[in-house]
């Protein structure tokens, strides 16, 4: 049944010139999936974020200073050639972290992981997250949990599921209406419904009716100049990061701003000007 | 013969015989050996086989008695007391509030257990605290949708002839895990002979892969 479907390939795109850093969206991820959070919630080598906000600068003295917020969840790659060998799925010896070919999320089973945080090295975005200490709630606030969520225990990894529980149940309402389409409101993140910018847009990358593959226009060919990157964006504004590497996320950012598009990888003097007018900005060579 | 060749002979069969006097005692070692062994491993095999199992597994008694055959009789089908909702999530085990449909906090027969159902839990106004045999830990999705409507599966496939039980078994709680033990097994061989014997996540697995050609990927079935 999996195979005879047409896969899914969900995806999300932020629009970094509407992003105002307000952490909506980090705080509707701790709450609907059940992050525990610390004392100290300061304390970076502790604190669990599923989906983290990074403050970017054009480092320009003022009057020119502009700052901007970058949002990170897990980004989903696809691994080179996106045949679904993530850095993170490739490397772990448990297989407690796996691809899922029909909707392209990449999975964390909690009672699977061991906690060797091998995924935690290979992962080039920081998406991962070690339980140092048991989860610990204020007393009573237990009862706020989310039922579809599993809680986590120390020593195992976490990281954002694109609240894929949403999924679950939205493939179920599916079933009960004797449909096999998911509608596009149906399953949508919790960090998309609340940011009040409305700066993230989420849906399916292989579906043309939704607003994330029109924003996106992924391309279905490879890279001429690297094979291994698929489904560049052919919208000038839209990159991902560190998109070079090949691992192809499926969390693309849109800027209108070139130092913002820029700070998407690491260029080399001079490179940059070479491939900011190629399509997504980041060309290899 | 001479008495000296018959002496001789004699002394050398004396001392092969004394050669090998310890013999009998050293036989007699061995077989308390054996013996050892096999009680030593009969204790441990069968206080492995039999007491461990009763140790692990604690009995819990459901709150009172329900009778499926008799509700069968008067509603018809599963679907009046455990349905889908509209949204395609599960009802499971109902309500007291659905119970009152029909139930009052008078009871309507005659029997034990409606009249501690009205008692306490109707007039209360109280849930009843089921313990549920095939509850899935909690880091399961389990879909009853996929399986009863996409899937075109009835209830007995997997949860057996339900309503031809006229009481309710004890519930066995796995003390260590705190699961139900209908989802390990009652067969220590491993043995199933029925879909609702055992639940673990092979069996999800083996089935998944005779329907659908695929065992399917972790979130499929994880959350």
């Amino acid at each position: 049944m999996i195979h005879d479907k047409k896969a899914h390939k969900y995806g999300m795109v932020i629009d970094l010139d509407k992003c105002t850093g307000c952490g909506t969206c980090a705080v509707s991820c701790m709450s609907e999936n059940n992050v525990p959070f610390k004392e100290d919630e300061s304390d970076k080598k502790d604190s669990i974020t599923w989906m983290r906000v990074y403050r970017l600068t054009n480092n320009r003295p003022f009057p020119d200073t502009e700052v901007a917020f970058l949002p990170r969840p897990c980004q989903h790659c696809g691994g080179k050639g996106d045949h679904g060998h993530s850095p993170c799925v490739s490397v772990c010896p448990a297989t407690a972290t796996d691809y899922g070919y029909d909707t392209g999320i990449v999975s964390q089973i909690y009672t699977r992981c061991f906690g060797c945080r091998y995924c935690m090295a290979a992962c080039p975005y920081h998406a991962r997250y070690f339980n140092w200490w048991d989860p610990v709630w204020p007393e009573g606030m237990e009862k706020y949990l989310s039922p579809n969520v599993s809680p986590r225990m120390r020593g195992v990894v976490e990281k954002c599921s694109f609240c894929y529980h949403r999924y679950q149940l939205a493939r179920e309402k599916a079933y009960a209406n004797g449909s096999d389409e998911i509608p596009e409101a149906d399953y949508q993140t919790a960090c998309t419904t609340a940011c009040p910018a409305g700066a993230i847009v989420f849906g399916d990358l292989n579906n043309p009716s939704h607003k994330v593959h029109q924003i996106v226009k992924p391309d279905p060919h490879p890279d001429p100049l690297n094979p291994d990157v698929v489904g560049k964006s052919r919208n000038p504004k839209v990159f991902r990061l560190l998109e070079r590497l090949g691992t192809n996320p499926k969390v693309y950012y849109m800027s209108e701003r070139e130092w913002v598009r820029k700070l998407g990888d690491h260029y080399l003097d001079g490179e940059w000007d070479k491939v900011k007018n190629v399509y997504g900005s980041a060309s290899h060579e | 013969m001479s008495e000296i060749e018959n002496k001789t002979e004699h002394g050398s069969m004396d001392g092969a015989t004394a050669g090998t006097a310890g013999d009998p005692k050293n036989d007699t070692g061995l077989g308390l050996g054996v013996i050892f062994f096999i009680v030593a491993f009969l204790i441990c095999f069968l206080s492995g086989w039999l007491l461990f199992p009763k140790l692990l597994y604690s009995k819990h008694e459901q709150p009172f008695n329900f009778d499926h055959v008799l509700h069968v009789e008067e509603t018809g089908d599963c679907e009046s007391c455990h349905y889908l909702r509209d949204d395609g999530t599960f009802s499971g085990i109902p309500k007291t509030e659905s119970c009152l449909d029909c139930h009052t906090d008078e009871p309507m027969g005659d029997t034990k257990d409606e009249a501690i159902f009205a008692a306490e839990y109707v007039a209360k106004e109280q849930e009843v605290p089921w313990y549920v045999y095939a509850r899935q830990p909690d880091c399961v999705f389990f879909s009853h949708a996929a399986h009863i409507n996409a899937a075109g599966m009835d209830c007995k496939s997997c949860h057996g002839p339900i309503e031809e039980t006229r009481t309710s078994r004890p519930y066995e709680e796995n003390r260590l895990t705190g699961y139900s033990r209908d989802i390990w097994g009652k067969n220590i061989w491993g043995i199933k002979k029925n879909p609702w014997d055992r639940m673990k996540m092979n069996d999800c697995a083996v089935c998944h892969e005779k329907e659908t050609g695929h065992k399917g990927y972790c979130f499929q079935c994880h959350k």
